[in-house]
Parts: structure tokens; sequence; C-alpha cells
């Protein structure tokens, strides 16, 4: 009897009439927990009611109590008939198993029927009492922590990275069975929003097992997924990464707000050391304080010198009756000593790499979910890898023996091993898994990026020797070292142009980069970033089982090559090396394929400058012919040029990579130094264009770096000519607008608080019977162009914002429909500061990371140690032109530094001051709100929510749980609710409002890393019915101003800070 | 080919401002998209007419999702369907709750029945507010109606807490519920040219002193309804025109005030009984409910035509009443000086509002 289950029903509110003739409601409440159910007294004539219960009491086992819900039911007493429904309210206690989350459960739920949706609201009390069990052959996890956010949740540290766990639970749809002929849909309904928060109860609980066998204490990164598979079945599969984290002292925790900012907190930090204020040299104190004060990632190996409090965990003991695909699990001896910590002090990378290797070799699937990682962890990036297969269902004839499902994945999961194998990694990190259905036919894909890993934080006992380990990694400055190769030179495992990389000049680099992870912190990037998509119909004659797969399967390659294609071209048409984020969807129809690359394009400074494009008749000669493709040509080149100047692309110019030469490039980097951080846009867009204006010049660099081609499209079809022109018709955002799919838009450091989390959904009917891929392609690039036009419409107001982690999913949801839906949120920037920041980054970069990274401007003002020993005490703090002779050139670089050190101070106040601006205001309201509350008051905590890990301006405090929901909506009035968009409008806001309720109810203020995973929209407008499922899924948490860091703000207080963080924006 | 579905949810609604206003006026989403193009926040984000469309769409939905919300708008603040910030809420309330003056004015005084909504066509083609528009103005002083119409306490404050409603929408609103409860006749032609303000006014001045809540304020009604004690009272100044002494004396008493301070003089002697006639008569007769609901009418033909045809300055007129209401207090057979000034007080201040072109 490990735990006691605790309810109180307080009281409701809004409640819909029941009674025609009184216009009232006799309300009464049933709460149901596995199978004991409790009623309170009814409530007559009243749509307030007070019922005040006593507390419901639930003996249970803590298996139960992961796996099942709180039940609550609403009805309305009725002395003749049977009671009537009014709706019903699922609560997940998961969050209350966690003694670190939150400790009760007590606010205002919405009742919620899947026929009417929202009818009043329910104020509930909920309290776990656990005890402590200590029977070791126990089936449930209590107490292991789960987070959606893919990377270290902030507040936390991570002690030890375990890897991949992942489970998957196979069911009966409800909505299948035969029973279903015979009940009501709402009865349906519900059978099947029970099922399956069963499921994912029992999924989490199972997963959590793995964890606590591994010795971890959380999954991260933790991806749930139903796969709906009609006739045969209903399948909850989830995947995650284990770790073992440490909750950081409240004492460290403002630190991780640096993260937030990797790039200017740190900068700002060293403003305000001492030496800051600008006599001495700059370099003798700036730059070694700014790195003194480490960020909380660069200590993780100092600080954690003491032991590890974990027992060792036995990775392959794992024995879960459960359905592990651990087929090849590797034996125990493998491991044996864990990872023999001494070893490591040996300084060869090649050693490095195979403990690595064997660290991660002993694991099955050396997978991580994580995007971003802490840094020293990542080493060198391969590429994306990814596998799909084609499967036909069949009946799932034994639940509990899932064999086939989990063969399938296992399938894949190895492919992508081999395919990581062939780059030369031994992990893959950003690692996904998606299903597409149409029928009986299944599309299961997997994807992430080959990577090898520094084993440091995979091993226990490793981390004692942080030190050494730091000191032991500096041969690869770590802000270019992920662009390394990970691979052998002469034996690349596909055609890719190697250059030495431009910013440590000493490894080998690709010429373009995929991944499917975030932009690491310590990456330097020249410009902006911007959302990249490629967009690819493919029609497919309908046919049955077998045919249809083979069929299908034949499609594939030649969409994902295509969709390469198209995504390498766009790269290239931006002036760009590099993709963030890659996200590849391919969605099957009945007659249709559809496929959609999305991606975060980045100039890596790192990385070799593109080559352009250049287009090639097949048939020279042809005059006319020729004319056309100069025209086309010509547009490329504008095309190009304007992107430059758009995405702010101005890189370093290395002439050479000759170590010879280097007081040249010495002499370069100055320039460029000196010419980006001018302020003065006037200046720099001259400065820029006599870049753009030369393309012949730059042509001849590019010569100059050898063997680099522009990339070549022949049109020597009409294809081809749909491809240009496609390439060519990507609108780019109106001014003030950037967007991206990753946690933050590479190139802009200074957010503010505003942020607006949104979710649109479009379907598309295609009514043209005979269409050809073309004319698809074209439907459908429109319409994710229009999707996106109407965003930036929408959020005028927030100019100027990014749109960050814009999701799309498309769908094929009938024969002639495409349903997209995108989940992003928008946030708003300090557009001053922004102008200045390109030019700070350089340096802001160096001082927020290692010491290896300063090595090289350290190394630079050695060299030119003559100008440097004079300190340059003339400094004012106004910027000097351009043109400076080069004689000064040494001491403008510490002028410059100055300079930034300025302007970093001057952003750094500006920002309070902006956020103090914003305070006044809401004061007044707080106080309002905190009285009315306090008065048995009515008002509603905002919550903010937001598919990044983190908010703005905002720092998370405290964890509160998963939150992980499910619902589904049905309407046989489809007109009388506006239409298929009416029914889908208010459904989507009556899950953000349910959401919302279940977060305040946990004591959080914010929801981060929400998600929309399921959109089903399945309608019948000729019967006036339709039916919609959505999974959505984040974590609940408590956050405050960063600016009342030192004081513990109050929760009103936040809810505040929220509200007029979004006044702002507007 | 067609977009068959298209919706866009904010975690924090998004409302704009400009269309709201289009939607509270009655504007259906295809003229409001024309409306917006000519205003061209096209060139604002690059947005294309689809956009527009699709951008008004999205506004009209949510509007029409929340206007339940705003029909009880103390609901808006703690449901929890939409985050709506608190300035925004007080927004939207106060712009659904507000009414075109043009409309309100052929209203006012009407009986807010079935019957009134049947005509609100005409009154529509009338006024050129959409039907629409008129409906939901319309509906909305019923609702207001009918919801103090139970209540005890001061209307003002009543209406203000109940619909959220700004001080001064809240005022608007309680003489619309004064004129409708009162029926005071407002249409005819010779009022015409008085605005809604000029009525609101007037209401704001008889709630606060000849209702029943202007000596008692914790009755139900207290400020629909006129006191009737008080206007049995009113006959008695009836002595003021029936005693042929007192009028005299009265009409000396104003006289030697007024002599050499207007131009005006010569005709204010020469009418003096007639209007004073006019004023006392009134107030003897405020006992009928059909002359309560001509009070306003009888002020125009009794006072405000003659003194207008002998084109007296609105100085002259306040000159005048300052002077015909304290000369009362001099006569001394004279008895009734509480309710006198309670009833000249309400008619001065009626009246110099209402003395206007």
């Amino acid at each position: 009897m490990p735990g006691k289950l605790k309810a109180k029903i307080v009281a409701g509110r809004h409640l819909p009439v029941m009674d025609r003739a009184s216009d009232l409601t006799d309300a009464f409440v049933e709460v149901k927990f596995g199978n004991t159910t409790f009623k309170t007294d009814v409530c007559p004539k009243s749509l307030n009611p007070q019922w005040n219960s006593e507390w419901f009491k639930f003996e249970v086992d803590d298996e139960d109590l992961q796996d099942e819900p709180l039940q609550i039911t609403v009805l309305d007493h009725d002395t003749y008939s049977a009671n009537d429904a009014i709706g019903k309210v699922y609560i997940d206690i998961d969050p209350l198993l966690c003694t670190e989350a939150a400790s009760v459960i007590s606010g205002w739920f919405p009742i919620y029927d899947t026929i009417h949706g929202i009818r009043g609201e329910i104020n509930v009390l909920v309290k776990v009492e656990l005890f402590n069990d200590l029977n070791r052959f126990r089936q449930s996890s209590c107490g292991v922590k789960f987070f959606c956010t893919t990377s270290i949740p902030r507040c936390y540290r991570a002690a030890m990275v375990h890897g991949f766990v992942e489970e998957l639970v196979v069911n009966e749809d409800p909505e299948y069975q035969w029973i279903d002929r015979i009940r009501t849909p709402r009865a349906s309904n519900e059978a099947r929003q029970r099922l399956i928060s069963l499921m994912s109860g029992e999924l989490q609980r199972k997963i959590g097992l793995k964890v606590l066998e591994m010795g971890g204490n959380a999954v991260v990164g933790y991806l749930q997924c139903f796969d709906l598979e009609g006739e045969s079945g209903l399948v909850v599969r989830a995947i995650g990464t284990a770790c073992t984290l440490d909750k950081l002292s409240s004492g460290s925790a403002p630190n991780t707000n640096t993260h937030v900012h990797p790039n200017t907190a740190p900068a700002s930090n060293a403003c305000n050391s001492p030496s800051k204020d600008g006599k001495e040299p700059v370099f003798g104190e700036d730059l070694p304080s700014s790195s003194g004060p480490p960020t909380p990632f660069r200590a993780l190996p100092t600080s954690s010198s003491s032991p590890p409090p974990f027992s060792p965990s036995k990775p392959c003991s794992r024995q879960s009756s459960s359905s592990d695909t651990d087929l090849s699990l590797t034996p125990k001896t493998g491991m044996g000593s864990g990872g023999s910590a001494g070893k490591e002090a040996g300084p060869l990378k090649t050693l490095l790499r195979q403990q690595t290797q064997t660290a991660l070799e002993q694991r099955e699937f050396p997978f991580f979910t994580l995007t971003s990682f802490p840094p020293g962890f990542l080493v060198h990036v391969g590429g994306v890898v990814s596998a799909r297969s084609v499967k036909l269902l069949d009946r799932i004839h034994n639940p509990d023996e899932p064999e086939t499902r989990d063969a399938w994945w296992e399938e894949i999961r190895q492919e992508i091993k081999s395919h990581a194998k062939a780059l030369g990694c031994h992990a893959v990190i950003g690692y996904s898994e998606s299903t597409s259905i149409c029928e009986e036919v299944c599309i299961l894909s997997a994807s992430g990026t080959a990577a090898i890993l520094n084993p440091r934080y995979m091993r226990e006992g490793c981390l004692d020797i942080g030190s050494t380990d730091h000191r032991f990694e500096e041969p690869s400055p770590p802000s270019c070292g992920f662009c390394h190769i990970p691979y052998d030179e002469l034996n690349m495992p596909f055609p890719a142009q190697l250059t030495y990389c431009y910013h440590c000049r000493r490894q080998k680099v690709p010429d373009v980069l995929f991944t499917t992870i975030d932009l690491p912190p310590e990456a330097a990037v020249t410009g902006k970033g911007c959302l990249i998509q490629a967009r690819l119909c493919r029609l497919k004659k309908k046919a049955q089982g077998e045919v249809n797969a083979t069929a299908i399967s034949n499609l594939l390659p030649f969409m994902e090559y295509e969709l390469h294609t198209q995504l390498m071209n766009k790269l290239k048409l931006r002036n760009m090396n590099a993709l963030f984020g890659l996200h590849i969807q391919i969605s099957v129809g009945e007659n249709m394929l559809l496929g959609l690359a999305s991606a975060t394009g980045v100039y890596l400074t790192a990385l070799p400058a593109p080559g352009g494009i250049q287009i090639a008749g097949k048939t020279p000669g042809d005059l006319s012919n020729e004319h056309h493709i100069l025209t086309i040509q010509k547009r490329i080149n504008d095309a190009i040029a304007k992107n430059k100047e758009l995405y702010q692309i101005n890189p370093p110019k290395l002439f050479a990579l000759d170590p010879e030469v280097f007081c040249g490039i010495n002499m370069e980097l100055t320039e460029e130094g000196v010419g980006s951080p001018i302020p003065e846009p006037r200046q720099r867009s001259r400065l820029f264009r006599s870049h753009s204006e030369s393309s012949d010049e730059l042509s001849e660099l590019d010569l100059s770096h050898g063997k680099k081609d522009a990339f070549v499209l022949e049109i020597d079809d009409t294809d081809a000519v749909e491809d240009i022109h496609s390439l060519l018709t990507d609108a780019h955002p109106p001014t003030g607008f950037y967007s991206c799919n990753t946690e933050i838009m590479p190139g802009i450091y200074n957010w503010t608080s505003g942020i607006q989390m949104f979710t649109s959904v479009r379907v598309f009917r295609l009514s043209n019977a005979n269409l050809t891929n073309q004319g698809l392609n074209k439907i459908f690039t429109d319409l994710c162009e229009n999707l996106l036009k109407s965003f930036y419409f929408k959020l005028r107001s927030m100019i100027p914002c990014c749109l960050c982690h814009l999701n799309f999913t498309v769908a094929v949801p009938e024969e002639e429909l495409i349903q997209v839906t995108v989940t992003a949120v928008a946030m708003t920037f300090d557009k001053d500061q922004t102008q200045e920041k390109p030019a700070d980054k350089p340096i802001t970069k160096g001082s927020s990371e290692t010491e290896e990274q300063l090595q090289f401007p350290l190394e630079l003002c050695a060299d030119t140690s003559s100008a440097n020993t004079q300190p340059s005490s003339k400094i004012s703090g106004v910027p000097e032109s351009t043109n400076v002779s080069s004689r000064d050139r040494c001491s403008t670089w510490l002028e410059l530094l100055r300079l930034k050190a300025h302007t970093i101070r001057r952003g750094s106040v500006k920002t309070i001051s902006s956020l103090e601006r914003c305070s006044p205001l809401p004061e007044g309201r707080s106080r309002s709100l905190r009285s009315s509350r306090s008065f048995g008051g009515s008002s509603v905590t905002v919550v903010k929510m937001t598919p990044l890990s983190f908010l703005p301006g905002i720092r998370i405090i405290k964890y509160l749980g998963i939150i992980n929901m499910f619902f589904i909506r049905e309407t046989t009035s489809l007109r009388e609710e506006g239409g298929v968009s009416g029914f889908l409008h208010s459904f989507i806001a009556e899950v953000f409002a349910m959401v919302r309720a279940h977060v305040a109810a946990l004591g959080g203020n914010a929801v981060v890393s929400y998600s929309m995973k399921e959109c089903v929209l399945m309608e019948n407008p000729n019967k006036n019915q339709a039916q919609c499922l959505i999974n959505v899924s984040g974590d609940a948490v408590i956050c405050v101003r960063e600016t009342d860091q030192e004081t513990t703000a109050s929760m009103t207080n936040i809810g505040q800070t929220c509200s007029s963080g979004t006044d702002g924006a507007t | 080919m067609a977009v068959e579905l298209d919706v866009f949810v904010g975690n924090t609604t998004i409302m704009d401002e400009e269309v709201y206003q289009l939607w509270l006026d009655g504007y259906t989403v295809n003229d409001a998209v024309k409306v917006r193009m000519e205003g061209g926040v096209m060139d604002e984000c690059e947005a294309s007419a689809d956009v527009l469309l699709s951008d008004t769409m999205d506004q009209y939905r949510t509007f029409q999702m929340c206007e339940r919300l705003l029909h009880s708008p103390a609901k808006l603040a703690n449901q929890l369907l939409f985050q709506i910030p608190p300035h925004r809420q007080t927004v939207l309330i106060e712009r659904y709750y507000a009414f075109d003056d043009a409309f309100v004015r052929e209203v006012l005084g009407k009986k807010l029945s079935k019957g009134t909504k049947k005509d609100l066509d005409d009154i529509s083609a009338k006024t050129s507010v959409t039907l629409k528009s008129c409906r939901r103005q319309f509906d909305n002083f019923k609702r207001v109606f009918k919801v103090v119409e139970e209540l005890k306490g001061p209307l003002v404050e009543n209406i203000r807490q109940h619909f959220l409603l700004s001080d001064k929408l809240a005022r608007d609103y309680a003489a619309i519920v004064f004129f409708a409860n009162n029926r005071f006749e407002t249409g005819k032609r010779k009022l015409q040219y008085l605005t809604f303000q000029d009525f609101a006014f007037c209401a704001g001045q008889l709630i606060n002193n000849w209702t029943v809540g202007a000596v008692d304020n914790m009755v139900e009604d207290m400020d629909v309804d006129l006191d009737k004690e008080f206007l049995q009272e009113l006959k008695e100044l009836k002595i003021l025109i029936t005693d042929k002494d007192l009028l005299d004396q009265h009409k000396s008493l104003v006289c030697t005030a007024l002599r050499g301070k207007t131009k005006a003089f010569n005709e204010m002697e020469a009418n003096f009984k007639n209007l004073s006639r006019g004023l006392v008569n009134i107030a003897a007769k405020l006992t009928n409910t059909k002359d309560v609901r001509d009070f306003f009418i009888d002020l125009v033909e009794k006072f405000i035509e003659p003194c207008r045809s002998d084109r007296w300055t609105a100085a002259d007129m306040k000159l005048y009443l300052t002077h015909y209401t304290n000369s009362a207090h001099i006569l001394d057979t004279f008895k009734h000086q509480v309710v006198w000034d309670r009833y000249m007080g309400v008619i001065k201040s009626c009246i110099f509002k209402m003395y206007h072109d």
C-alpha cells in the first residue's frame, strides 16, 4: 500500500444550464480512481455550486498512481431519469509523485465534454502521500523526472548522461471495437481518451523503470507519440535520453541565465568586473576577467569534483519484461570497470576517441534525443543520418507482446547506427522518430545527427578529472571543433569538398553541414540565420497492400534526393553553409506523398563560403536559350546578393590558409573587425556593397581557395526550370521579421520579454482531379508560403520579432486534402542592439567561452605586440570610421574591444530599463490581482507557453512535471459551430485553456518545450459532423523575471510580468 | 482548389482593435476586408488580399466566440478559454457596450420590447448604422435594463460593477435605462435638435434629485422611479400662478433684479407670467404618467421656444432662471421652499443644457 491519494471537490462555476424549466442545474461530482468511486452531495439549483466536499481518500499502489489519471465527472442529478453528464476532468497525478515537483494540485479546471467542449469549471484539490517502498522488484518508477525539453533543463546539472531509452505499448483502439457500434460517440471518445491516458501512464512508468535500472533519475528529451493504426490498433511509443541530473542550488541557479543569452550575459559580467572602468589596457583586464566568471556548464567539470551521488549503474542488466529491443545486448565484461578514469589523462586524441567509442559501443543504441548539449560534450558532427521504412500494418494479435512494432523500430535504429558508423561517428544526437499512416501502409522514419561525443558525461568517476579533461581537449578549439570532420579524409563516406577550418585552420571541415540539432551556443556565426524549407509533392497511383507499399518505398529515395537538392539550392541562394534543426517529414496519402523539410540555415564562420549557383544549359550555341540562361543567372546572382544583405552575411575574408601568411590574415581580420562594428548602417552597407558588387572578384576569391566550384544547375528540361522558379519565388520575411525552426535565431541575442505562442492549421482541398506533380508542388509551396505570410501579418505588432521553433507538420487526411499544422513562438528582440550585435559578437563570444577560444585573439595581439603594449589610453567611446590607416589598425583593434565593452554595457542597461518600463503599469494591476485573489477571487493566473526550452528575460526556478494531454472533440452540429474552422478554432483554444489550467493548478506559470504532437481532423460536412484528436505535451515550470532574481517574486507578480511582457510586445 | 480550413490560435488571444471595431459596426467579412485594404494595412507587412481575408475571418471567429462572455463581462475576467491581458479585456468590454449616438437617439425613451426590436431595420436605414450593430446595441440596452431592474442600490454604480464599464459609459447606460423605464418622449420633431448627451445630462439630474434614491438609497428601483411623494408636493407650487398677488410680487422681484442687466429685459418682463405659468404647470402635472412622458416636450414648448423666439441668449436664460428661482424665496407667503428648490434645481440645469440650436 505505498500511496494514499486524496481529493477534495471545492466548487464549480459557470456550469451550463441542464434543466430548461428552471434554467439551473443540480450538480454533483463523481471522483474516480482505479475502480473506486466517491460522490459528492447534490448541490441543487445552482450554476455556481459550492460542494466543499470531504477529502476522498484512495489507497493505491504507486504503480496505479503512475498509470491512472484521477477522473472527475460532473453530473446533473435527475430524479426520474438517468443523470446527465456535464463533463469530465482528467488529472494526471504524476507530478505529485516527484518530491521535487509540485506538492499539491489545486485550482480551477475546465470541465470538458467531448461533444460540447468546455462547460464550466471545477475547483479541485489533490494531494498524494507516498510511503517509501523498499521493494527492489517494484514495477513503479515514482520519482523519475520527465522532461520534454531537449537540452539539460535549466536549474539542473547533468552529472551523467546514460543514453537512449525507448518503449512502446499497444492496444486495441476502442473506436474500432465491436462495442463502438452500440455505444454513443461520447462514450467511445471517453473510452479512447481514458485508454490513451492509461497507456501513456504505463509507458512513462516502464521507461522510468529502465532509467532506474541504468542508474539515472530523469528522462530528458522525452518524446511520446501515438500511432493511430486504425483497425490494427493503437500504439503509444516514446523515446528519451536517460540522465542523472543534479539540482543546482539556488545560489548558483541564477547563473543559468547566462545560458539563455550565451553570448551576451557573460560579456556583461565582464563589464561589471572591477576592471570595467576602461583605463587599463583592455587585453590585460577584460579578457581574463571575462573568462574568469565561468559559465555554469563550463564550471561543471571542476565543480563536480565531489563524487557523483549515484551508485554505479549497470546499463546492461536490463531485464524488463516489456518490449525491450535489446537483442544485441553487449556482455557485461565490456562495461567492466565502467570507464577507467585514469587513462584519460593521456593527451592523445585517438585514445580519447577509442575510449569514447568503447563507452558508446557498449550501448545498444548510442542515441540521444537532446538537441543542445553542455559545452564540451559535443566533439564533432558528421552529418544527418536518417532511415525510413515502409510497413504494412496488420492486426496486433497479442497486445502484451508487441514484437512486430518493436522489431520494426529495432531495424530502423540499427540502420541509423550503421549510417552513423559510416560517417565515422559513434553516436547519434538530435534523434527523433516518427510515423505516417494511411490506411494499412505505415512509413516509419528516424533521423538524427551523427556525432562524436566526449565520453566524460557518460561514465561515472570521470567527472573527477574534469580539469585534466579540460586541458586535454585544448587542441581542438571548441567553437569550431564540432564542424571538424569526424570521418577519415581519405576514406570519405560521401563526396564532399574539404578545406581547412576557417577558424582554427588546423582541421578539415566540409563545405556544408546538415544537422538535426540546435546551433551549439559556442558556434561562431556570421550574420543571421533563416528558415529554409524544401517542399515536395509526388503523385502515386492508388493501390492496395503490398503493391502500394512497394510503390511508396520506390518513391521515397527520389523524394529524399529532391528535398535534399532543394535544401542545398536554397541554402546556396541564401549564401549560407550549414543547416540546423533539419526535420524532414514524409507524409503518405492515398494518391500522393508529401515531403516537407524544414531547417534553419546559417553561415558558420568556420566553414568555407558557399559558392554561387551557376546555371548551365545543355545545348550551348542556342542563342535564345543562352539569353534565357543569362537572365536566370542574373536573377540568381541578384537574389544571392540581396540575401547577403538581408541576413547580414559579411564573412571575414580569409585569403590564405597558409600559416606563413599569418600576418596577412591578421591584417585582414583586423580590417574586418574594424569594418563591422561601426554601427552606422550606411557605412556598413557601403562596405558590404563593395563585396557583392564585385561578384567576379568574389569568384576569384573562391578560386583562390582552391577547388570550390560554384554549384552548377543544369536547365535542360522544364523540370529544372520549375525548380529554379520555385527557388526564386520563396518570399523573404518582411522587414523586422526573422524566422527559424531552431530554439533561437542564430545572430540574435538580445531578446526582450514579449512572446506569443500560436498554433495554426490550414487544410487545402485540391479540386482538380488530374493534377501534375508540378501543379501540386506549386500548391503545396504556396500553402506553406501563405501560412508564413499570414503569421507575419498577424504578428506585425510585435516587430522587431523572430518566429522561433517554427514546426510544420503536414498530413494528407483524405484523398484530396492537404493539412499543414504549425506551432511556433514569436519573440520580440531589441532592434537597436542587433545592429551593434554582429560587431560585438566575435568578442562577446570569445569572452563567453573558454580560454582556448580566446587563444586566437590573444595570439593575434601577441603578434602585433608592439602596438599592443602601448595601451590605447586615448580611447574615447566614439568609434572611428573605417578609413583608418593600416598602421593604426592594431590600436583600432584595441579600441574596438573597448568600444564593445561600452556597447555591451549600454546594452545591458537598456534591457533593464526596458523591463522597468513595462513594470509600472501592471504594478497596480498586480496588486489588485493579488487582493482579489486573496478574497477567494477569480482572477486567472497568466500562463505563458512556448515551444522553446526557455523564456527570454525570465528564469525558470522549478520544473513541476511533464504535461502530456490527449483530447478528442466531436461534433454533430458542424455548421452551427461555424464549420470546420469554427470547430477546430474553439477546440484548439480549449486545449490551450486546459493546459494552462493544469499548469496553474500545479502552481506553475509557464509551459516550456510545448508541442502539439498530433492534430488529426476528420470531417464529414455532408453529415454535419467532425472529429478531432489533439495531443500536446510540455514541461510545466515556475519562472520569475530575471530582474527579480534577488527577491523571491510571488506568483502573481510573475503572472503580471507575463502579461506585461505580451503587452509590451503589442 | 480552396482553403477548406484556416485557423490561427494564439496562447494570448490576438485581437486587432481595428477589426474589432469593424465587427462591432456590423461589417461582413468581405466588407471589412475592403475597408482594411483601403486603410492601407496591406503595405504594412507586404500582405496580400488572401492574408487579409484569412486574418479577418480568424478575428471575426474569435470575436464571435468571445461575444457570449461579453454578455456578462464579469465572466471575461475569470474564464479560462481565452487568455486576454486585463487592459485588453477592458477595451473589449468598453467597445462592445459603446453605442452610436444616432442610434440611441432613436430608441431613447422607447420600451425595450420585441416590438421595438422589429423596427430596428427602419432605424438602421434611417441612421445608416448596420442592422447587426443596431441589434447588438439594442440587446445591450435590454440586457443592462434587465439586470439592474432587480438590483438595489445606486443605478450608475450597479451598472458599472455588473458590466465593468467606465464611469462615463455607466452614466450613459443609466440614462438609457431611466428613459426606457419612464418612457420619456424624445422622438417628436421639436425635440429633434437635442442630442443624446443633452438627454443623458438631464437624466442624470433627474436621477440625482427627483427619484426615490435621492432621499433613500436602499430601495429597489430607487434610481429608476421618480419620487411619488415629491411629485404630489409639486402640486402645491401652483399657488405661484393661481395666487394673483404672489404672481405679481414674484414678477416685480424678478424684474427689479433683472433691470438693466440684459438686452432682453422687455421681453422677459412681458413674458414673465406666461413662462412662470408654463413651468409651474409642468410641475403640477407630473403626477400623471402621461405628462411625465411629455416632460421634455413641455419644457421645450412652454419655455424654451418662447424664449428662443425672443432671441434670449444663453446668458439671459441663466440670469432669468437664477433670479426667478431665488426671488421665490423672498416671497413671504410662499411656504414650499424645499420643494421649489428641488424642482427648480433640476429644471434650471435641464434648460441650460437644452437651450441651444
